[in-house]
């Protein structure tokens, strides 16, 4: 059985709190700030099915606050932010397989044909490289990596 | 000097007056941009925090309002958020492979530096190997 006393959005709505009252289950009246910040930044209600509303209003509440922080870019600053890191990351990954690539190349090579019996023990550090780093179109990519531009 | 309304204010049905806050960046010819930010924000929201912020702001602020606004009508649990969560994803999923990839590395670079055969240890490994042959032939 539900509290008596009106949930935070009929609070600050000041409007009677019904038993059905969509909004309380999500806006406690202990936590007046949760919807207070949503209500400033969001003007309409979306109809949703019940078990996405409880998941859609801590989102809300999430872009809210991120809005209020940053009252030009909101959450946008933040996916701008993480999408440099994902291309960072990206090309930090690439540069590492291709290292490991190159490695593994160079074990797998057959020995240098120019050798000789006798002088075994001089060649160890004048191996040639017989390797060639392998084009940007050999490199193990991720496609999950791959993101869109923020403003598409 | 241009006498039709702006988008936000054709939507609302008023007039749309030289200073109107919101026509510089609602402009007529594309309405379902202030559709889709009134639809989620309300004209008042976008109105009051479009006013708080200095002139050479409220482009960008426009921008992102519609693009989160988007977000949030494809996506009407999770918004723009989704987005978020799904790039953390990917950022924990690169750095697993980085520092994988970085393991490998270290650990082939140690075989490179350590191979397994040493000529002169196989050499007086094998001379050892004659003289040890030797005092087992001694001792049968």
């Amino acid at each position: 059985m539900r509290s008596c006393s009106p949930c935070a959005a009929c609070k600050l709505l000041r409007r009677r709190c019904a038993e059905d009252c969509i909004f309380a289950p999500y806006f406690p009246s202990q936590d007046p700030h949760r919807f207070a910040i949503v209500h400033k930044v969001f003007g309409a209600s979306n109809e949703l099915p019940v078990d996405q509303r409880g998941d859609a209003a801590s989102s809300m509440v999430y872009e809210a606050n991120a809005r209020v922080r940053d009252p030009v870019y909101g959450c946008v600053g933040a996916i701008s932010y993480l999408q440099n890191q994902v291309s960072q990351l990206q090309m930090q990954l690439t540069v590492a397989q291709t290292e490991l690539l190159r490695i593994k190349m160079q074990q797998d090579s057959p020995s240098p044909p120019y050798l000789a019996p006798t002088n075994i023990f001089n060649n160890i550090d004048s191996q040639p490289e017989y390797l060639n780093f392998p084009s940007s179109t050999n490199v193990i990519q991720d496609p999950s990596l791959k993101t869109e531009s923020i403003w598409t | 000097m241009s006498f039709g309304r702006c988008a936000a204010c054709r939507y609302l049905r008023r007039r749309c007056t030289q200073d109107c806050i919101l026509s510089p960046y609602f402009p007529s010819n594309n309405p379902q941009r202030f559709a889709s930010v009134h639809r989620i924000y309300g004209a008042s929201n976008v109105t009051k925090l479009l006013q708080r912020l200095p002139t050479h702001l409220r482009a960008e602020a426009a921008d992102s309002l519609y693009f989160e606004a988007q977000c949030r009508l494809e996506d009407p649990v999770y918004g723009c958020v989704g987005l978020i969560f799904l790039l953390q994803q990917q950022i924990h999923s690169a750095e697993s492979q980085l520092f994988k990839t970085q393991a490998e590395i270290a650990v082939m670079k140690s075989q490179t530096q350590y191979p397994q055969t040493q000529p002169f240890r196989a050499i007086s490994g094998s001379n050892n190997l004659l003289l040890q042959q030797s005092d087992n032939d001694a001792n049968l």
